[in-house]
């Protein structure tokens, strides 16, 4: 019979041992080492009955099938757009997968997107060469006008989303600014001037705090000291759906 | 004649005190501050990112290049020429292949690790600094690796093997050898060893059992620096 090391939800580094015993299987971020399961990543160490894995605090971003992100166009080509993914591959849009508008023979590609626009696109596919192939078609996925583009660790994404959408929700409702967070760590949001401020504080602050217990009620007293408005929780959820953030769901799993 | 104490009161296997911490430069994806003695080192982490010029990708594995740079005004000497040497070209090189073995880059081909390793102060052991730093650095910025790599210099001042030479032993008017080594704690594995001055096979033997006892030492406090960046701004 295995037996656990380090406990559940510890900082661990690579080296550090988790757990001993064939018993255990290693997960994401960690490796079998003789009986042994070593952690290779930095991060939290979590136990899923017999699985060992580790939730990383800390990295770029590994672009993944089924992910939506914000990308910025870097070039355009005959058959479509190169968009750069804030990691360190770019990614593929063909024309194809673009829109839903009819594109014909020749047309000029940078009528739909030029390059430097934003957009809001879903990865289809990434090979095991890291090549991505992105789609624009589908609820939500869009080219990104006006707005301002903040970057954020993607590991924290699933914290500034919440759950279900709730933090993102509470945000949103009390700035009045209309967010999207992508996958990969590049959120655009657009409000007024003074509630776009706001909505970085928050951002940063959910960033910077998210460790620490807690953080759904600091980051109320926070919108509310700074908006003067209340806020309400719940039914929050079905309003964020109107419009971006359809990709709550990856908040911890890998 | 011989060397019977060391110049600044040290055991003979004793470290200079050391000091370290994770996550000191912001825009970097991983950093890191290592001290020991009078030697600073900082390393920043950059990427996986896009590596060109493109003949250098390696479709199979990313791949590692480290920048070692003494700046102008580190040694208590001459002024260092800012830039490139051949001597800086070198501590590139062994350091990249002292911390490639625990480096796990399959999952980033195509794809580079840039570790930029700056000395502000040197006093000897700036390549077993900067490996320490660039180690801490690298499980920072969430690269997978192995296990953390810790390197110290071992060496002999006349007739005393010792660890962890200052420049007032190095360059100490008597034969001395200086050796950096880099294990790797969980294998034992030696990822870097180079030797300047004669030693015979039973000193090196010597020299390398003590350094691998202080490297574990070493080991803690890296260990403990990436942990405190995490768990130690709580509450």
């Amino acid at each position: 019979m295995g037996e656990i090391i380090e406990k559940d939800k510890n900082v661990v580094v690579p080296g550090d041992e988790l757990a001993s015993g064939m018993d255990f299987l290693p997960s994401f971020g960690t490796y079998r080492d003789g009986d042994k399961i070593v952690a290779s990543r930095l991060g939290l160490v979590s136990f899923e009955g017999k699985v060992v894995k580790i939730i990383p605090l800390s990295g770029r971003y590994v672009p993944k099938r089924g992910d939506t992100i914000i990308g910025r166009v870097e070039d355009v080509s005959y058959s479509g757009w190169r968009i750069s993914t804030n990691c360190a591959y770019p990614a593929l849009l063909s024309v194809k997968d673009a829109t839903m508008q009819f594109i014909p023979k020749g047309a000029d590609l940078t009528r739909f997107f030029d390059i430097g626009d934003y957009l809001v696109a879903k990865i289809m596919n990434v090979t095991s060469q890291k090549l991505i192939d992105l789609t624009c078609k589908g609820p939500g996925l869009r080219k990104l006008h006006g707005g301002r583009i903040l970057e954020v660790n993607t590991n924290k994404v699933p914290r500034i989303i919440g759950k279900q959408g709730s933090m993102v929700g509470m945000i949103k409702q009390a700035t009045g600014c209309r967010i999207t967070i992508g996958q990969n760590g590049v959120v655009w949001l657009d409000g007024e001037p003074k509630s776009e401020i706001i909505a970085v504080e928050a951002i940063r602050k959910i960033e910077d705090e998210s460790h620490i217990p807690g953080l759904t009620e600091r980051i109320k007293q926070f919108l509310e000291e700074k908006t003067g408005k209340k806020i309400e929780m719940q039914a929050m959820t079905q309003e964020s759906h109107d419009h971006e953030q359809y990709d709550h769901e990856p908040a911890m799993e890998q | 004649m011989t060397y019977s104490k060391r110049n600044d009161g040290r055991k003979f296997d004793e470290l200079r005190p050391i000091e370290a911490k994770a996550g000191v430069i912001k825009r970097a994806n991983g950093s890191a501050y290592f001290r020991i003695g009078k030697t600073t080192a900082y390393a920043a982490v950059y990427g996986p990112r896009d590596l060109y010029p493109k003949f250098k990708q390696n479709p199979k594995a990313g791949i590692i290049r480290v920048n070692y740079s003494m700046m102008p005004f580190s040694g208590s000497g001459e002024r260092v020429r800012p830039g490139g040497s051949r001597r800086s070209k070198e501590i590139s090189m062994v350091t990249e292949k002292a911390l490639l073995p625990v480096l796990n880059l399959e999952e980033f081909p195509n794809s580079v690790v840039d570790v930029f390793i700056e000395l502000p102060q040197t006093d000897a052991g700036t390549r077993c600094a900067g490996i320490c730093a660039a180690a801490i650095a690298l499980a920072d910025a969430g690269i997978p690796m192995k296990d953390l790599v810790a390197a110290v210099s071992v060496g002999k001042v006349d007739d005393k093997i010792v660890i962890d030479l200052d420049y007032s032993e190095e360059s100490y008017d008597a034969e001395v050898a200086d050796i950096p080594v880099a294990f790797v704690q969980r294998t034992g594995m030696l990822t870097l060893l180079q030797m300047d001055g004669p030693v015979t096979r039973e000193e090196l033997k010597k020299g390398l059992e003590m350094g691998r006892e202080a490297l574990k030492k070493i080991y803690a406090i890296q260990k403990k620096a990436l942990k405190e960046k995490y768990t130690g701004e709580e509450k």
